[in-house]
């Protein structure tokens, strides 16, 4: 493990990847803030760059830069604004704009910030210990035990999918499984489903597919419905000290959360949403009855919970798709196809073919972090001039790099009219309320899942491999729990009149 | 029938052409070699349709209940946002797409970008116009000479490429 740190510090240490680093925690915390773009969008408009820099592990440290500094600049953004550009940062604006109301939002910015950079070293350090052991069982994984892994995480995605939902979850995975079958198929070289369209011989285009189903729509989002924006704060930012007791007083909130978070970002569908949720109602509830009474109002500890536990959890999601190779959220589902464009498959024999990559990531974590600290912390208050831009202008440059987006990835222009395409169409499944991240966790694995399945079909010459193997048995029971258990959950919830919304 | 449903029996059809792709036409061409093994092209998704036509049938059918959500945005009273504008703004999308190769980068992108602003009810076309064009150069410098990605920059008869 040392000798892994030492490769890992000597490719992240040198002057161009710092530069990277720095570069990626500004452009994300910038973008992050503007009310309405998530970290998903950030980062399929900057995979281009990524791509284009040549080298997977200042490509790698460029968007887990960018994705850290995007979760910050929501932070930010809830705090100051109440308005939350990223889903993970929901739970940070119930104490933190009221703090903000208080006069007091460089407190609660100094606090966001101090509550990030610990769940994310944290979280850093887990992630040093636990992936090389998962990794190590990992290399004992037959192309069976894949697929059965695969379909584990497919069906997690629908687990958690909530009340109602898990149709939706699996028809949206479904559906993502069938786009990536159009093309060239895996084994045969033949192509399929394309309709006789040369065009689509090569299959759909992972970043356009990424751009249409997130940037795409939550920037005609802020075109129907345009957000009041309430200038207060970024002016008056000031008095950033938090006190010895205060101190005291979030620090075994930030222990206790960087551990739940975390292993709540390992679990694949679960993430950085679902922990600070959670995280801020742990917290809630083992406090003292007067602090209890001061969550919701600006409790310095209901602002510390969810900002520790969503970068903890943000951190956990890498687990899986460094030593799996299986992306457990949207975010890491684009950082995957990222990588493979690179021609770098994560997975357990990344740590022993690449180690530098594996390596570099974790040390660009901590840099990442302290970068966040010490960097942006003191220049918050000029990036939330960044608020002021006016929409007018703001909304036809974010379009723009969509397009760019998708037409630098293939220098065709038939991609920007799919991407249009595909972009109203995810509009209005979002309209619907069908959740779109399976969707393209789908079809990044669809390609793997089908190799790794007519595989072992080949190997065992039928599907014997099934029951032949106990381990790919128990995996595909697991997935199968998952899915028929929140269904049944919720019918027997049903019969009981609990949870009745009609 | 809500809009959920709606788009259920939308990709209800899509899955019903892509399994009969899958089930009944897939297979005719299929090279004698190929069929001696456990698994054809056409195998998956035989099993990805089946599984599509069953997830939209459940939420066609509404085996599952949900409560109504209403999101961020309603779509029932789509016509009270600023619908117009998207649409408006689509439509310079599809444009931009189709003029950006006979345009070249730098006309197309800078009319993209003030154009935009426009429909979106900027009228200061002395701040519009330098923003677009500044914009697009610096775009395009940094996508052709940093990153060295090839684009096109002007019209295709200004540099002497034959129209």
């Amino acid at each position: 493990m040392l000798e892994g740190m030492l490769i890992g510090l000597q490719t992240a240490l040198s002057f161009k990847m710092i530069l990277v680093v720095i570069g990626g925690c500004l452009i994300g915390t910038f973008i992050g803030m503007l009310p309405g773009l998530g970290p998903m969008s950030i980062i399929a408009i900057m995979i281009p760059v990524a791509i284009s820099m040549g080298d997977p592990s200042a490509a790698l440290i460029l968007l887990a830069g960018v994705y850290y500094g995007a979760i910050f600049g929501g932070s930010t953004s809830s705090i100051l604004l109440n308005a939350p550009g990223v889903a993970g940062t929901v739970a940070t604006s119930f104490d933190g704009y009221p703090m903000t109301q208080q006069g007091k939002a460089g407190k609660a910015l100094t606090i966001a910030a101090i509550a990030s950079f610990c769940g994310g070293t944290i979280g850093a350090i887990l992630l040093m210990i636990f992936a090389p052991m998962l990794s190590s069982v990992a290399l004992l994984f037959h192309s069976a035990e894949y697929f059965a892994l695969m379909v584990v995480g497919l069906s997690a995605i629908a687990a958690f999918a909530g009340t109602g939902q898990v149709a939706k979850a699996v028809m949206m995975t479904a559906l993502g499984l069938i786009m990536a079958t159009v093309g060239e198929g895996a084994l045969f070289n033949m192509p399929r489903f394309t309709m006789g369209i040369m065009d689509l011989q090569s299959g759909f285009g992972f970043i356009t597919l990424a751009m249409a189903m997130f940037a795409l729509p939550e920037a005609l989002f802020l075109v129907l419905r345009p957000r009041e924006m309430k200038d207060t704060g970024s002016g008056d930012i000031k008095d950033m000290r938090i006190t010895r007791a205060e101190a005291r007083a979030i620090a075994p909130v930030i222990a206790r959360q960087s551990l739940q978070g975390f292993f709540i970002g390992v679990l694949p569908g679960a993430g950085a949403t679902i922990a600070s949720f959670l995280g801020y109602a742990v917290e809630r509830n083992i406090a003292t009855k007067e602090e209890q009474d001061l969550f919701g109002k600006g409790s310095i500890k209901g602002l510390a919970a969810p900002e520790t536990a969503n970068n903890a959890a943000c951190t956990g999601s890498f687990v899986p798709l460094l030593t799996l190779g299986i992306p457990g959220s949207g975010t890491t589902a684009i950082l995957l196809g990222a990588l493979i464009a690179l021609n770098v498959t994560p997975g357990p024999r990344l740590m022993i073919d690449e180690p530098q990559i594996f390596w570099a990531v974790i040390i660009s974590m901590y840099i990442g972090n302290l970068v966040l600290l010490i960097l942006n912390l003191p220049l918050i208050p000029y990036i939330a001039k960044v608020l002021s831009v006016p929409r007018n202008y703001l909304i036809p440059f974010i379009l723009f790099f969509t397009l760019m987006g998708a037409y630098i990835g293939q220098n065709n222009a038939t991609e920007l009219l799919l991407l249009v395409g595909f972009g109203i169409c995810a509009t209005a499944l979002k309209f619907a309320d069908y959740p779109l991240a399976p969707l393209l966790i789908g079809f990044i694995l669809g390609g793997m899942l089908e190799d790794n399945f007519s595989r072992s079909m080949q190997l065992y010459d039928g599907i014997a491999f099934i029951w032949e193997r106990p381990m790919t048995m128990g995996l595909l029971i697991i997935a199968a729990i998952l899915i028929i258990l929140p269904s049944f959950r919720a019918r027997r919830a049903r019969k009981l009149g609990v949870a009745d919304g009609d | 029938m809500a809009l959920d449903r709606w788009i259920a029996l939308i990709l209800l059809g899509i899955c019903l052409a892509y399994g009969y792709t899958a089930w009944f036409t897939m297979d005719a061409g299929l090279a004698p070699f190929m069929q001696r093994n456990p698994i054809w092209p056409s195998t998956f998704p035989k099993v990805l349709s089946l599984i599509g036509m069953g997830a939209s049938l459940i939420i066609l059918l509404g085996l599952e209940k949900s409560e109504e959500k209403i999101g961020d945005i309603d779509y029932r009273r789509l016509h009270e946002y600023k619908l117009g504008q998207a649409i408006a703004l689509l439509a310079l999308m599809v444009i931009y797409a189709l003029t950006l190769r006979p345009l070249g980068f730098l006309g197309a992108t800078s009319g993209f970008l003030i154009f935009g602003s426009f429909i979106l009810g900027e009228r200061k076309w002395h701040v519009m116009i330098p923003v677009g064009l500044i914009a697009a150069f610096g775009v395009w410098y940094l996508v052709s000479q940093v990153l060295e990605i090839y684009m096109r920059p002007l019209p295709g008869f200004l540099l002497g490429l034959g129209g």
